[in-house]
């Protein structure tokens, strides 16, 4: 049985007050905590086995590869990937696309090609487009989402055209937590001809993703906001892509030969195959064993139940803020249709104020734009304050939260 | 002062932080010289001083709105904290 209250054992930090109160963590959608098991699983890593990877014939380096290949094995499975050679690691979801924008989109996009994006999207999926785009002259269109947060996939689908080549969603929005049915648009995108990348951010470390099922051509994603590292993230990519695709950086390990041709004094060079073509350098071995920890510990709870509980959460806090005066909530109404996400403003007071009142009583929100800012122009707003739900938040939680919002009113 | 901060939103204000250590000797420094207009529970004091608005936390931060660049709040805070 899901029980959040066992779970918080897991977690070190949970376990100490902030500012005389007991921390109350909210602020989920930009990173989570880690549970004893990912820490003692790179503490062991540079502890037993720390080598460099794929390098070296020796013993250390022989665990370390193995324990670093292992990582990738089981991430893919998480994410119902076919492969471990579709999965790519990289330092979170900005490098990600970063990584497609580069690799794929400098070859593949010229002028009178689109790119369709939405007015949701985290600034990691704008502005890469953005910049190439300055380059190689292709357009960007944005899709419209509507008033309550979600996705107007009427204006998606108008703007998919045989002139689009990639479109890029999140599945899960990181300011409004609206859900977006990805799986629905890569399919019109692949009757266009386009391709489709998903941001899952905010979804992969809240709900069971399959990209099989999905038919996704790349998926992004973070190891901090799933429980796992800083600086390990994953891009999958479908093989065939990803053989076609020309490298990101050029260095160590992405390479298979460097050859001295002397009549022309230059190198000649092959490249490896992916997902090494794409991870040039000593790659954050120890990150990626401790993200595939936290995909272990994420499995043997069950995304299913994951899902339900945030939904259950979010369902709770909505009416506990639903009746307060002065709170105004956005997004989606239905819980059901968000995940884990509630933006929210305290009439009279900035977000920042309301997120430093609730510091006082050591509840951690995020406030701001969530590098979201074409969205907070969507619902009109100067910027937004936001809670945010993981596999540990409880309603008694929730409950006190409602009380410092409650006492905060009287400002 | 242990540093300061702008906000990432539309109202461009600036969050001081002041030393945890040193964050009480502030506040009572700041509240002898600034005018209180509203306070809760003694846990925000939003005050005025030189025309200026802002609001200061008893966990031992401050906002500043309006404030043209650091300059101009490095020379507020000099006033207000010595």
């Amino acid at each position: 049985m899901f029980d959040p209250h066992a779970i918080r054992a897991d977690f070190p930090i949970l376990k100490r007050r902030v500012n005389d109160h007991p921390l109350i963590y909210f602020d989920n959608a930009a990173t989570t905590q880690k549970p004893r098991q990912v820490i003692e699983a790179e503490r062991d890593f540079y502890e037993n086995h720390n080598a460099n990877v794929h390098r070296a014939v020796h013993t250390l380096s022989q665990e370390a590869t193995e324990l670093h290949e292992s990582s990738r094995e089981r991430i893919a499975k998480f994410i119902g990937a076919r492969e471990s050679s579709e999965i790519i690691f990289v330092r979170g979801t900005t490098e990600a696309i970063n990584l497609v924008a580069y690799s794929w989109g400098m070859r593949n996009l010229k002028a009178g090609d689109e790119v369709l994006l939405s007015l949701m999207e985290h600034h990691s999926n704008i502005v890469p487009w953005e910049i190439i785009s300055k380059i190689t002259g292709f357009n960007i269109r944005y899709a419209n989402v509507n008033p309550d947060g979600t996705l107007d996939y009427k204006d998606f689908e108008s703007k998919l055209t045989s002139k689009t080549k990639l479109a890029c969603l999140s599945q899960v929005s990181n300011v409004s937590g609206a859900i977006n049915d990805v799986k629905r648009l890569a399919k019109v995108a692949h009757e266009k001809g386009a391709l489709m990348l998903v941001d899952g951010a905010q979804s992969v470390p809240h709900m069971p993703v399959d990209v099989y099922a999905l038919d996704t051509d790349f998926l992004a994603f973070s190891g901090h906001k799933m429980l796992g590292p800083t600086g390990i993230g994953v891009l999958y990519g479908k093989k065939p892509l990803l053989q076609a695709m020309a490298p990101f950086q050029g260095g160590g390990e992405m390479i298979k030969d460097v050859s001295f041709i002397q009549e022309e004094e230059r190198c000649g060079i092959s490249l490896n195959e992916p997902p090494w073509k794409f991870e040039a350098g000593t790659p954050n071995i120890a990150g990626g064993i401790g993200l595939a920890e936290a995909v272990k510990y994420l499995e043997r709870l069950g995304m299913n139940e994951v899902f339900r509980h945030e939904v259950e959460l979010t369902a709770y806090a909505m009416k506990r803020l639903g009746e307060l005066k002065k709170v105004t909530i956005f997004g989606p109404a239905n819980a059901e249709s968000k995940c884990g996400i509630i933006p929210f403003s305290v009439d009279g007071l900035s977000s920042h104020d309301v997120a430093l009142f609730c510091d006082t009583f050591g509840i951690m929100l995020r406030s701001g734009f969530h590098c979201a800012q074409p969205l907070h122009q969507v619902f009109k707003l100067q910027s937004s304050a936001r809670a945010s739900f993981y596999v540990y938040n409880t309603k008694e939680e929730v409950d006190r939260f409602a009380e410092v919002l409650k006492e905060m009113e009287e400002f | 002062m242990a540093r300061t901060e702008g906000t990432c939103g539309a109202e461009k204000d600036i969050i001081v932080i002041f030393k945890y250590e040193k964050k009480e000797e502030a506040i009572a420094h700041i509240l002898k010289k600034a005018a209180l207009k509203n306070s809760i529970a003694g846990i925000i004091y939003e005050l005025t001083f030189d025309g200026r608005s802002f609001r200061v936390y008893t966990s031992g931060k401050a906002i500043f709105r309006s404030i043209k660049d650091k300059e101009e709040l490095n020379s507020i805070l000099a006033t207000l904290l010595l």
